[in-house]
């Protein structure tokens, strides 16, 4: 099907963006990568009475990366953050995980802000923010920046704290502390489609190889990313599977029964755990 | 409801191109029914199928989850730019001929700009790699198999003609 029909606002800064959605928030839908928001249009699943692009603000069009962490900016694809080597080095799960959205051609487009204010329980880049303890950056004419936790963020199925006069600016990765290795692996019916269980994991270990923190997140394991913290299980990683399978809450679909994900991320998880230790132990 | 028309300007196989269309007019339409350039296919319309794949400032992008309005000002590379300056089929074209790569070949011109593009970046793929590189495009034909072909056999003939050029050069 084709799109509704729509009022076009194309703002060149950012301030006159988020004049805009002062302006139209409660009628508008920002524009960024169009590769979730054009879906639904196309299917009439949404007909915002305008449209707010974003795509010639070049001012958010960057990936940095400091001593921090990362910082990625709402016009950033999905594709820049997955090239750009320093941020890989500063935080490996970023590329991991990147990888795992959709096809080469959508990431080119979608962008990995977008893909955290969308909150879909799918997708990849929200379960990274918040295994990393990460924050998105809000900007309003109303309420000026505000700063929120990943935690905060997410708040159900396709719902994140973003409010309609809000701006997504920038999201920020941190940097994991000391010596944490990360590991990100999913299971998709075909390569590159949305994942029936998708897990990402972080191990930190001290000098002599104990585990001192141990933690996995989930997607398509719940209505928004799960974090469970299963460093009490040490190294036996079987039992730390375990332990974190039985906290999650997934449900049946047309594509797998929820026992068939709960045995997925048993599976899953183990092995990432593994993984991520095994990169870091001495 | 009338519509309020936006004036677009793209450059479309490096030739310059305007047309006015409302802001809803998917890229893809755009190329399709307002510029005649109907190489550019539609399947799905909602970015599974690769079909309608073109390359915008030569990256490869579904043009149903665009806006036209979205794309003025950039450059489109259509199927029917991935020809050779003659007219005579382009490498990715010529390929998919000898390896047989298309049956009903509306799935065709979203392959031939994802290979053309993806050739850039990879000019020496291994079958693997080519499956990985095809992997965003579907065909209800299910020719994959000379799909693949054609892609190792495209990278072959940019070698060749890469050859023939530096051998031409070189007896000048
Ligand atoms: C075939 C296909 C397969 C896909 N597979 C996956 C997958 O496996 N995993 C995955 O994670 N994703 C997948 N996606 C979605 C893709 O990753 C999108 O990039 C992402 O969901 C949204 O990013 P976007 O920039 O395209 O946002 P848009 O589609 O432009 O917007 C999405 C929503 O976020 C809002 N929004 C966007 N940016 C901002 C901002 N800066 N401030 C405020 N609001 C904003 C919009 O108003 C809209 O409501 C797939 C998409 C397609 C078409
Ligand atoms: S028509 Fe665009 S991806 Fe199918
Ligand atoms: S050749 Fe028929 S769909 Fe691919």
């Amino acid at each position: 099907m084709k799109p509704p029909p729509v009022v076009y606002h194309g703002p060149d800064t950012v301030d006159e963006a988020v004049r805009l959605l002062a302006e139209h928030g409660a009628h508008a839908k920002v524009l960024a990568g169009g590769q979730s928001l054009v879906p639904m249009l196309n299917m009439r699943l949404t007909a915002p009475a305008r449209l707010i692009d974003v795509n010639r603000l070049d001012e958010l069009a960057y990936v940095r990366t400091d001593l921090e962490g990362v910082r990625v900016g709402a016009l950033a694809r999905h594709s820049d953050v997955e090239r750009a080597t320093h941020a890989f080095e500063a935080v490996p799960l970023l590329r991991q995980a990147v990888r795992t959205v959709a096809h080469p051609t959508i990431r080119n487009r979608g962008t990995t802000v977008g893909s955290l204010v969308h909150a879909d329980p799918c997708a990849e880049m929200p379960a990274v923010l918040a295994l990393l303890d990460g924050e998105v950056l809000l900007r309003s004419e109303r309420g000026g920046e505000r700063v929120v936790k990943a935690a905060d963020f997410f708040v159900g199925p396709m719902e994140s704290s973003c409010q309609e006069d809000e701006l997504a600016v920038e999201a920020y990765f941190p940097k994991p502390k000391g010596r944490t290795g990360t590991d990100w692996r999913e299971l998709s019916r075909r390569n590159g489609d949305y994942a029936m269980c998708g897990v990402g994991t972080s191990v930190r270990v001290d000098e002599s190889g104990s585990v001192t923190s141990a933690k996995a997140v989930y997607i398509g394991m719940g209505p928004v990313p799960r974090v469970v913290d299963v460093t009490a299980a040490g190294a036996d990683w079987e039992s730390a599977a375990e332990h974190a399978a039985d906290q999650l809450d997934p449900e049946d679909d047309i594509h797998a029964t929820a026992e068939y994900r709960r045995h997925l991320a048993r599976i899953l998880t183990a092995r990432s755990l593994k993984a991520a230790y095994e990169a870091v132990a001495p | 409801m009338t519509e309020q028309l936006h004036q677009i300007t793209v450059t479309v196989n490096g030739v310059a191109r305007r047309a006015d269309a409302p802001a809803r007019r998917l890229l893809a339409d755009f190329l399709r029914m307002d510029l005649g350039l109907t190489g550019t296919h539609l399947g799905c319309e909602h970015g599974v199928c690769g079909a309608c794949t073109v390359l915008m400032d030569g990256v490869p992008v579904r043009a149903c989850l665009i806006f036209a309005v979205s794309a003025d000002g950039h450059a489109i590379t259509t199927v029917e730019g991935c020809c050779d300056s003659g007219g005579e089929l382009g490498p990715v074209q010529q390929a998919f001929q000898e390896c047989h790569g298309l049956q009903c070949g509306f799935c065709t011109p979203g392959f031939i700009t994802t290979i053309t593009a993806y050739l850039e970046e990879n000019p020496k793929p291994t079958e693997e790699e080519a499956r990985e590189a095809i992997g965003g495009n579907l065909c209800r034909c299910t020719g994959y198999q000379n799909i693949v072909a054609a892609v190792l056999r495209a990278a072959e003939i940019l070698r060749e003609r890469d050859a023939d050029q530096a051998g031409a050069g070189g007896a000048a």
